[in-house]
């Protein structure tokens, strides 16, 4: 009873009729808290004492990042649950995971960068964080080119779970590289297990920017997965049926 | 809670640092609705791909229906 769910979720026709609510609720949750999220930090969050107005950057900068991040490991244990169980619909959340989160980690690296200039002096260092950030936006490319460059799906699929897996060694190292070298990036502000850093009236849009992005994440993620069951399961009565009936 | 700057010019502006931060807003935004717009693109052109199998196989069925035998 208590795996049920989970055996469901091995059924990509399960998945896609189920997803049709969730896509349109999240899509709308994501939409409302980005809107709210993006005025609330540019326009009425108070200016940084050091950095003046810059520091708005930070409400899409932090979001994207740890976002980026925390789509890698959606990334990796989808293929992870691919190998073990051959659950073909994992491959393709995995599969769809891919491009998500390389445009975010662009977006963290861009922001960054331009964030960089009026507070550094400089777009770009090659230091600890940045650099691994770098290696994570690789590696999300490396998969989208190994999707690609297979004639066979099962055999992209399998090698691409391999990749995503071991390129999963590097989250830790973006995560703490800030406090194992010396980092020109500041250490992180908003803290789960200590005091955060940073006033509580800059923390809360951040907050809700962290959540926004999550949601829209998660709302990419739901599309991409439902086209690309469309796509794999094209010889299915069922799939036919919604694609040329328009379901 | 009351707006932080005190017109739009200065909210545009943000003490020299707007160009920077608008500039990180649009390439987020643009990127974001690049996310968002791809899904429908890619499921569009399937079914076109798919009407357009569907159309030809009808049709070879009606010539192969018509040709004397």
């Amino acid at each position: 009873m208590g795996w049920q769910w989970f055996h469901r979720l091995g059924s990509p026709k399960w998945f896609y009729e189920k997803t049709v609510r969730w896509t349109q609720v999240i899509g709308f949750l994501a939409l409302g808290m980005l809107a709210v999220g993006v005025v609330w930090g540019l326009a009425f969050a108070p200016a940084e004492l050091k950095q003046g107005n810059s520091y708005r950057i930070i409400y899409i900068h932090v979001p994207t990042a740890v976002v980026s991040m925390a789509g890698y490991y959606v990334m990796a244990i989808s293929g992870a649950i691919g190998l073990i169980w051959r659950m073909k619909l994992s491959y393709m959340v995995m599969k769809s995971a891919a491009p998500i989160g390389a445009v975010l980690t662009f977006a963290a690296l861009f922001t960054g960068a331009v964030w960089g200039k009026p507070t550094w002096g400089t777009y770009w260092v090659w230091d600890a964080r940045i650099t691994s950030m770098l290696i994570l936006l690789f590696l999300y490319l490396g998969v989208i080119a190994l999707q690609e460059a297979y004639q066979n799906q099962e055999a992209a699929d399998k090698t691409c779970a391999i990749l995503s897996l071991v390129g999963m060694v590097n989250i830790p190292i973006i995560y703490k590289s800030v406090d194992w070298w010396f980092t020109l990036h500041q250490p992180a502000t908003l803290k789960l297990t200590e005091k955060s850093t940073i006033a509580p009236e800059m923390a809360y849009p951040l907050i809700l920017m962290i959540f926004a992005v999550y949601m829209f994440y998660a709302w990419c993620l739901l599309k991409r997965t439902r086209v690309e069951i469309l796509h794999r399961e094209i010889r299915t009565q069922w799939v036919k049926d919604i694609v040329l009936g328009g379901k | 809670m009351e707006f932080y700057f005190s017109s739009l010019a200065d909210f545009a502006w943000m003490e020299g640092h707007g160009p920077y931060v608008w500039a990180c807003y649009f390439v987020t935004l643009a990127v974001f609705i690049f996310l968002a717009l791809t899904p429908s693109m890619r499921l569009g052109k399937l079914v076109k791909q798919q009407k357009a199998l569907a159309a030809r196989s009808q049709v070879a069925e009606e010539v192969d229906g018509h040709e004397p035998r």
